[in-house]
């Protein structure tokens, strides 16, 4: 039941998370791909169905967990999703900021050395 | 103890969950090539401050993973797909590595490709790079993509997706020039945005089939919810459609390849893209087939339009790195050809192109890095003469260009005459026609490039009918090691397009594979639970 109740949410990041990458400034982008992270990992995490707060650790003298513990793969898939995900902000976010010293620009549609605005004609011989 | 007591008192109770005994040596060869590439990757980060052993190192540490690897492709050959979980769990527990001939032989590819870039770079590289880590990013990349190819488990595919992705951010702005932070903003951006995608749709496939190793995965999809289902593939092909650069979200490739230094542009085109085609042909023919089905259309849409659409963006180029980004995409398409064309066939093509494309791209971009630096310039306007300035650079480039077009007897022939028997299979007009327009369009975009950078004497302008004084001679180094490597490259080329027959049986093997999973399956050994 909870899954129901935490569904609007994950939604609710990913339309923020767009929204902001939508836009064409670096620095929203980068908050937009953090909130995006987030959402993601909430979306693994239901998706491993949230149950009560009962650890899963095998009982003395049973066999296997009882039927009610939680699923401790979606937290092992989300912990490594969010290292991933913080080093490779982490660097994205130094790139922006090196860009922004460099490039002199935040709004991506200042950024045209790679693709020059006014790009030259293909040749017309041959 | 008590628990284990347990255990051993009621055997039939839960199925087993381990192995008892030892992995054999031998099968370790599975994991030796990742293994030894992040070890050496470490190791020269550790060393990084000894810099006249890193070059050395690097070499011998690929040409063992390549050792490694061919041995791993014969053993694959002959007795078909190699499979080892972790930490002697049985699947679907433990994390499985598996070797079908299809990773093997585009593993294999890819560390060729790294060796000869590795050489190629020799003539490259200034002390400012070398101490920004260029070896440890190579070999760490080539480990993300050696794992991608051979892993058997979608999340352990996510994690090898994002070593490469870090190592190749790194390999991007190494030097930092300005135009190189312009280009990798938008590489970065694209990319993280298409793992995370990726990661999405792990999180549905997690959630319904309750599993992610790919062989239990292709058990259970059958009785999933098929609508589900289709939503998920849909989203594996954004994600991966994005990482390989296929039509409606190519754009961050040409904005990029073209900024860091040759030898990593060539390694970026012969690896990066090439791991996206894979996933998606793992994912599309081999987990999800019946999803593909529904989706042939949309498959179908985006390789006619690929095809077309890039030898065209390259004819209006005049950037020569750039123009070479849209050949790759055109590769690409003809890749997506090959999956709307679900028969032993087509799959087949699709496999062998992207073998082709490893090879072909990488050595085109090693070309026009030698182009760059005997005309000292990057745009074609500013090219001309290079063909009395150095006529093996000319070859070389005109092979590569008749290769990538499709053009008898070069390689790239091969693989596009198996897609135009799979379309006219399928009677798929549409995409044999598209698959042939993309061979004409492409010659013609290849020449013109081919005809003013070597044919016409001079730069554009009223200098074009004399004779270009702008032009270098290489230096011994560059002569040595840069084209040395790049003709050893056309070489095995050219050789592999004279002698295709090994790798016509290893694409139909592997085809064949890919859309009957029982041998991969078999080999990862999951227990089919009634």
């Amino acid at each position: 039941m909870t899954e129901f109740l935490m569904a609007p949410f994950v939604g609710a990041f990913f339309a923020a998370a767009i929204y902001l990458i939508l836009s064409r400034s670096v620095i929203r982008m980068l908050l937009g791909i953090t909130i995006l992270g987030n959402g993601v990992n909430l979306l693994i995490f239901i998706m491993g169905r949230v149950s009560p707060e009962v650890p899963p650790i095998v009982p003395a003298g049973a066999l296997r967990p009882s039927e009610l513990a939680a699923n401790p793969l979606p937290q092992a898939l989300i912990l490594t999703a969010i290292v991933i995900g913080f080093a490779l902000f982490t660097f994205l976010l130094v790139l922006g900021y090196r860009a922004y010293q460099e490039l002199d620009a935040d709004n991506t549609d200042n950024m045209r050395l790679a693709e020059p605005k006014n790009a030259p004609r293909p040749p017309m011989s041959y | 103890m008590e628990t284990s007591h347990n255990l051993s008192d009621s055997p039939g109770e839960l199925p087993a969950a381990m192995l008892e005994t030892a992995t054999a040596a031998g099968d370790w060869i599975l994991i030796l090539p990742v293994i030894i590439a992040l070890m050496a990757g470490a190791l020269l980060l550790v060393l990084r401050h000894s810099r006249g052993y890193q070059s050395g190192f690097a070499i011998l540490a690929v040409l063992a993973i390549i050792i490694v690897e061919i041995d791993l492709f014969w053993r694959v050959l002959e007795t078909g797909p190699l499979a080892m979980t972790m930490g002697n769990w049985l699947p679907p527990f433990g994390i499985t590595f598996v070797a079908d001939l299809m990773g093997a032989g585009f593993a294999l590819a890819a560390s060729v490709v790294t060796l000869v870039v590795l050489v190629f770079f020799q003539a490259e590289i200034v002390p400012r790079e070398q101490r920004h880590g260029f070896y440890p990013l190579v070999l760490l990349l080539l480990a993300g993509v050696t794992g991608a190819f051979l892993t058997g488990d979608l999340f352990n595919l996510y994690v090898w997706f994002e070593v490469m992705l870090i190592s190749s951010f790194g390999l991007m702005i190494i030097g930092g020039r300005k135009i190189q932070l312009d280009g990798a903003v938008k590489y970065g951006f694209l990319n993280f945005l298409a793992t995370t995608f990726f990661l999405v749709g792990l999180g549905y496939i997690y959630g319904l089939t309750g599993t992610l190793n790919m062989a239990d995965i292709s058990l259970v999809v059958p009785a999933a919810d098929a609508g589900a289902m289709t939503a998920i593939a849909a989203l594996f092909l954004l994600a991966f459609g994005m990482k390989a650069a296929a039509f409606p979200v190519n754009a961050w490739l040409p904005a990029s390849y073209h900024t860091p230094d040759a030898a990593v542009s060539a390694l970026f085109a012969g690896l990066l893209t090439k791991v996206g085609v894979y996933a998606l042909l793992r994912i599309m023919i081999a987990l999800l087939p019946a999803s593909r089905d529904i989706l042939d259309p949309v498959l179908t849409a985006i390789a006619v339009s690929t095809l077309l659409i890039a030898p065209l963006g390259a004819l209006a180029q005049t950037n020569l790195r750039r123009a070479l980004g849209f050949l790759v995409i055109g590769g690409i398409g003809a890749v997506f050809a090959g999956m709307a064309l679900p028969t032993i066939v087509g799959v087949a093509g699709a496999i062998f192109y992207a073998f082709h494309s490893i090879l072909t791209m990488s050595a085109l971009y090693l070309v026009a890095g030698l182009i760059e630096r005997v005309t000292q310039a990057t745009d074609t306007r500013h090219m001309g003469g290079v063909y009395a300035a150095s006529s093996p650079i000319s070859i070389m480039f005109l092979i590569l260009i008749f290769g990538a077009a499709g053009l008898p007897p070069f390689l790239g022939f091969w693989p596009k005459l198996l897609l135009a028997q799979g379309a006219i299979e399928n009677s798929d007009w549409l995409i044999l026609f598209a698959v042939l327009a993309n061979s004409i369009l492409t010659s013609i975009a290849g020449t013109r490039l081919w005809a003013h950078i070597f044919w016409r004497p001079g730069r554009e302008g009223k200098f074009s009918e004399q004779k270009n004084d702008q032009l270098r001679r290489l230096s011994p180094l560059e002569k040595w090691a840069a084209q040395g490597s790049a003709i050893a490259l056309v070489g095995i080329i050219v050789l592999v397009g004279l002698f295709p027959n090994l790798v016509f049986t290893s694409a139909g093997i592997s085809a064949q594979d890919l859309l009957s999973t029982q041998r991969y399956i078999d080999a990862v050994g999951i227990e089919v639970t009634p």
